[in-house]
């Protein structure tokens, strides 16, 4: 691998996406997307007494199905990045605390499963290892109760606010595959424009999600490709 | 279009391209929800004086009757349907006084009952209560130093 323009790696002999699992929640089962999921669950608890656990259960289960899935057997996997939003990103550490594979939790928030899926590859084309798992949760309601309100609470929701995903999405990164391949990678700055409302995310994070997508183009060369 | 370049020419962009709250639906259903909550406090505020009970007990039962029934609405998951709609109109009167403190403690139930409940419970209604009764205390001792006569009664 190698770096190119201002912030992308290049890959040599690119990792590919060997598998993909996910699980959602009730609201995302409703929407367009719900065919493609691998289980869409009827109830934000899924059996458990808590939203935590319940996080925990479906990250869990979405790595088992991911592993399942793919064929393996986890002793071939080498590496496991995960994430989620919670304190301490309980929900992953948690969730795949029997899964007997090298660890690294990570946070970045939305950009949490890219993250893993950049780090995954950078250590699978190093020669670090052969298969590495990529994985991130969410839970609106323990992102509610988190960062936000009491979900009971009687109050009412800008027209901006966001909803937190309910699910978890897990992709196995191998060294050899028939593809899609990672080929480059561009890590994003933080680019801060003062958005201090809590309640319009889409706004703060639209600078930066431009910014990194701009400089991807730039540095492969993408655009002056197609143009 | 202008390249955006300071902070402030990006907040002008966002508040001009966000949507905006429908004020004036928002405002009508906040008005007879509330008018609504507050009809029914009357009627059993005159409800109790016809019974021939005092000012301050009629005033008291009044405001347990409807914490009561706010609680309880939100136990059962309406309550912040209602407020969905009503927005003020149920959280200005004292139910939505007695949601912000319910719902917590709701939330907070998986986490046990002593840190849980009894640790988070007015994390909403927390600073409803410090200002005001502090606020409360300034104006009492206020009132104590320029009201001279009140001394005398004392």
């Amino acid at each position: 691998m190698q770096k190119i323009g201002n912030q992308t790696i290049k890959f040599d002999t690119p990792p590919t996406i060997l598998q993909t699992a996910s699980i959602v929640g009730p609201k995302e089962a409703d929407g367009p997307l719900a065919k493609y999921f691998d289980n869409c669950l009827e109830d934000e608890f899924w059996g458990e007494n808590s939203w935590e656990k319940a996080e925990s259960k479906i990250i869990k289960e979405t790595v088992n199905t991911l592993i399942s899935k793919s064929g393996l057997s986890s002793e071939n996997i080498d590496y496991c990045f995960a994430g989620d939003l919670l304190n301490q990103c309980i929900s992953s550490s948690f969730g795949l605390r029997e899964l007997n594979i090298p660890f690294f939790g990570i946070f970045g928030a939305c950009s949490t499963f890219v993250e893993a899926l950049m780090l995954g590859a950078i250590f699978i084309e190093g020669g670090a290892g052969q298969n590495a798992i990529c994985a991130a949760s969410s839970h609106f309601c323990s992102a509610e109760k988190q960062f936000r309100f009491p979900l009971e609470l009687g109050n009412q929701r800008p027209q901006s606010s966001q909803w937190t995903v309910t699910g978890s999405g897990a992709a196995i990164v191998s060294k050899d595959g028939a593809g899609p391949y990672i080929t480059n990678i561009t890590p994003g700055k933080i680019v801060d424009m003062g958005i201090k409302d809590a309640n319009n995310m889409g706004a703060a994070m639209a600078p930066a999600a431009l910014d990194t997508l701009l400089t991807h183009f730039k540095d492969t060369r993408t655009l002056s490709k197609l143009l | 279009m202008e390249p955006i370049e300071t902070k402030k020419d990006y907040q002008n962009y966002v508040d001009k391209k966000s949507p905006n709250s429908p004020i004036i639906k928002n405002c009508f259903n906040a008005f007879w929800v509330g008018g609504l909550i507050c009809s029914i406090g009357q009627i059993i505020f005159n409800y109790c004086r016809f019974r021939g009970i005092d000012l301050q007990t009629s005033n008291t039962i009044v405001s347990i009757i409807l914490i009561g029934i706010s609680a309880f609405l939100t136990g059962l998951n309406l309550f912040n349907r209602i407020g969905k709609f009503a927005g003020a109109g149920s959280l200005v009167p004292i139910t939505g006084f007695a949601n912000s403190i319910v719902s917590p403690a709701m939330e907070y139930k998986s986490e046990g009952y002593v840190m849980g409940v009894g640790g988070k419970m007015f994390t909403v209604a927390g600073p409803v209560l410090v200002f005001g009764i502090s606020a409360s205390i300034v104006v009492g001792i206020l009132y104590l130093i320029f009201n001279t006569q009140s001394i005398t009664l004392v």
